[in-house]
């Protein structure tokens, strides 16, 4: 951090929501935005004497995620039961995993400004998430509180990372890089406000060169990038000015209130941390063999690192806009079909793509991407026209903003308004001879010297072309004929 | 043998209010459930594998396929407490 007197230490623990069709441990649907209790049975609801039975394609992309972070798949795991009473949670024990886990030790390259740093991943487990509470009214008059439990039962992935992380900007960076590879394995959509990405971090501060870590804080209900940032950049600096009045940090958990811009403490429960873990009597544990591990394997994809890598070295694409496009597994895929459509300029087609259509979308938010009005074929046709002299680029952001909202084809919407370049010498040289004729002050300030005054003929030929002439050669021609004139 | 204090502790994480009496009864019955785990201890497992079930199965697992839910109502018709679509609970503090 910016005070130079502690190092800041930090851990998150990211629980992601699992792509599935349905629960963990029942068959109702994972859609989100459904009324209030209108996804639930009796298993999701708690009822007593039901049976959870576990969602094969859940321990497939936990697996498949274990693998992505170079984890340990132990060969046999446990279910387990977490006791703990509020609302939110029917049954009062969550299942989940805790003494022996899907996974364990992994890490993930983060890129940070100090280049490639490896960060830790302790481990990896699956659970179920618990209903949502909403306040009835008014946070501070409210009554009661309000329960849905269209959410309880949700596969969720929790993976706690080392407390490797040194800024907030690296935990930022940490949750990006590890967005991008739940979204690219297709495990997780990522979508943090919808809340399928959810973070609590763990900080500590030490005086800079020990080695024993601090007090942890933790902080939970970090709902996205910038939250995640931001809470833990306030939580740095209550910390050092704590540590700096020679007080000393509580171990606590506190909860980031984003409108205030502040963490606050939880008044925490006596009891809380009691969860009196046992196995799951209702369900048998796994055993995952070597061979169905190494099916999990095969089906992973390019994860964003070897994309990245790949953009750079296929395409000749600066490190920076390989990142960008890697980052985002949608936008990645966009600028792969469209090279594959046109592979003689991967670089003019992700200059559009960085420019053009990143203006239109954000990079971001993977469904507006994928849905993106221009399909990448018709950008890589926008662009074939552009290189072989077609039109020019100036008549190609015409073209552009054209497929934005017709979806057609360039070459269709070309051929129609009749936007090929003008690049035929005569009838050119017919416009640069009207120019020349219409010009005599330029011609004469031409011939006095100043060669900026060609400039300004080339610049009328081009309006009288409608923009369509051939800038290059009507630069030629207009040096030309006055020269001759 | 389980200390009183032990059962408060457990009433409290379990939600029961108990009164003195039956404090006393669920003492002596834990610790009664206590001392039978203590005999089962006496026996030589060394070299037997720790399990969680009494039945030989692995990996019962399911397809990813949605079934019917319950309806809304049905959802709701044991709820203490109802508010339009959602359940009703006293005032939860976030703390
Ligand atoms: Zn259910």
């Amino acid at each position: 951090m910016a005070d130079g007197k502690y190092e800041t230490v930090i851990g998150l623990e990211v629980h992601a929501q699992l792509a599935t069709r349905s629960k963990m441990f029942c068959g109702c649907p994972t859609g989100f935005g459904a009324p209030p209790n209108s996804q639930t049975c009796p298993i999701c609801q708690g009822m007593p004497g039901v049976l959870p039975v576990v969602n094969r394609t859940a321990v497939e992309y936990a697996v498949r995620t274990a693998l992505a972070f170079g984890l340990r798949v132990n060969p046999a795991c446990r279910f387990a039961r977490k006791h703990y009473y509020y609302p939110d949670m029917p049954k009062n024990y969550q299942i989940s995993q805790y003494e022996e886990p899907l996974a364990e030790e992994g890490a993930l390259d983060v890129e940070g400004p100090d280049g490639l740093r490896r960060i830790g991943i302790q481990r990896l487990h699956l659970e179920e998430d618990v209903g949502k509470l909403v306040h009835e009214g008014d946070f501070g008059t409210a009554q009661s509180s309000l329960v849905d439990y269209n959410r309880s039962g949700m596969p969720l992935m929790e993976t706690v990372s080392r407390p490797d992380l040194r800024s907030p900007e690296d935990a930022a960076a940490y949750l990006r890089a590890f967005r991008a590879v739940l979204v690219a394995l297709g495990v997780c959509d990522g979508n943090m406000e919808e809340g399928s990405l959810r973070c609590d971090a763990n900080v500590s501060l030490r005086p800079r060169g020990a080695t024993e870590l601090g007090v942890k804080v933790e902080i939970k209900n970090l709902n996205s990038f910038r939250n995640v940032q931001r809470a833990l950049e306030f939580e740095v600096k209550r910390q050092s000015a704590a540590l700096d009045k020679g007080e000393r940090i509580v171990q606590e958990t506190r909860l980031y209130d984003a409108d205030r811009g502040a963490t606050r403490s939880m008044r925490s429960k006596e009891y809380a941390h009691d969860y009196r873990y046992f196995p799951e009597p209702d369900l048998v544990p796994l055993k995952l063999d070597r061979a169905w591990i190494e099916q999990q394997r095969a089906a992973i994809p390019e994860l964003p690192r070897a994309r990245r890598e790949r953009f750079v070295v296929q395409y000749g694409l600066p490190p920076s806009d390989a990142s960008l496009l890697a980052q985002s597994r949608a936008l990645a895929d966009y600028c792969d079909r469209a090279v594959r459509v046109y592979a003689q300029n991967p670089k003019g087609i992700v200059n559009w793509i960085t420019s053009e259509v990143l203006r239109e979308v954000d990079a971001a938010d993977e469904v507006a991407v994928t849905n993106f009005q221009i399909p990448p074929e018709n950008l890589a046709g926008l662009v074939k026209l552009i290189d072989d002299g077609t039109i020019s680029g100036k008549i190609a952001k015409d073209v552009f903003a054209r497929m934005l909202t017709s979806g057609e084809d360039a070459a269709t919407i070309v051929k129609r308004e009749g936007l090929t370049q003008m690049a035929d010498p005569g009838a050119l040289g017919s416009l640069v001879d009207q120019a020349i004729a219409g010009n005599p002050k330029a011609v004469a300030d031409f011939k006095a010297g100043k060669t900026a005054a060609a400039k300004a003929l080339v610049g009328q030929v081009m309006k009288a072309s409608g923009g369509k002439a051939n800038p290059a050669m009507v630069d030629r021609l207009v040096q030309e004929k006055l020269s001759r004139s | 043998m389980i200390s009183r204090q032990d059962v408060e502790h457990v009433a409290r994480l379990s939600r029961l209010a108990l009164n003195d009496a039956e404090l006393e009864r669920m003492r002596e019955q834990l610790s009664g459930i206590l001392a039978y785990i203590d005999k089962l201890r006496a026996l030589d497992t060394a070299g037997v594998e720790p399990t969680s079930h009494a039945v030989p199965l692995v990996n019962v697992m399911r397809d990813d396929a949605n079934r019917p839910c319950l309806s809304q109502d049905e959802a709701l018709a044991n709820a203490p407490d109802r508010s339009g679509e959602f359940f009703r609970v006293p005032r939860i503090i976030e703390d």
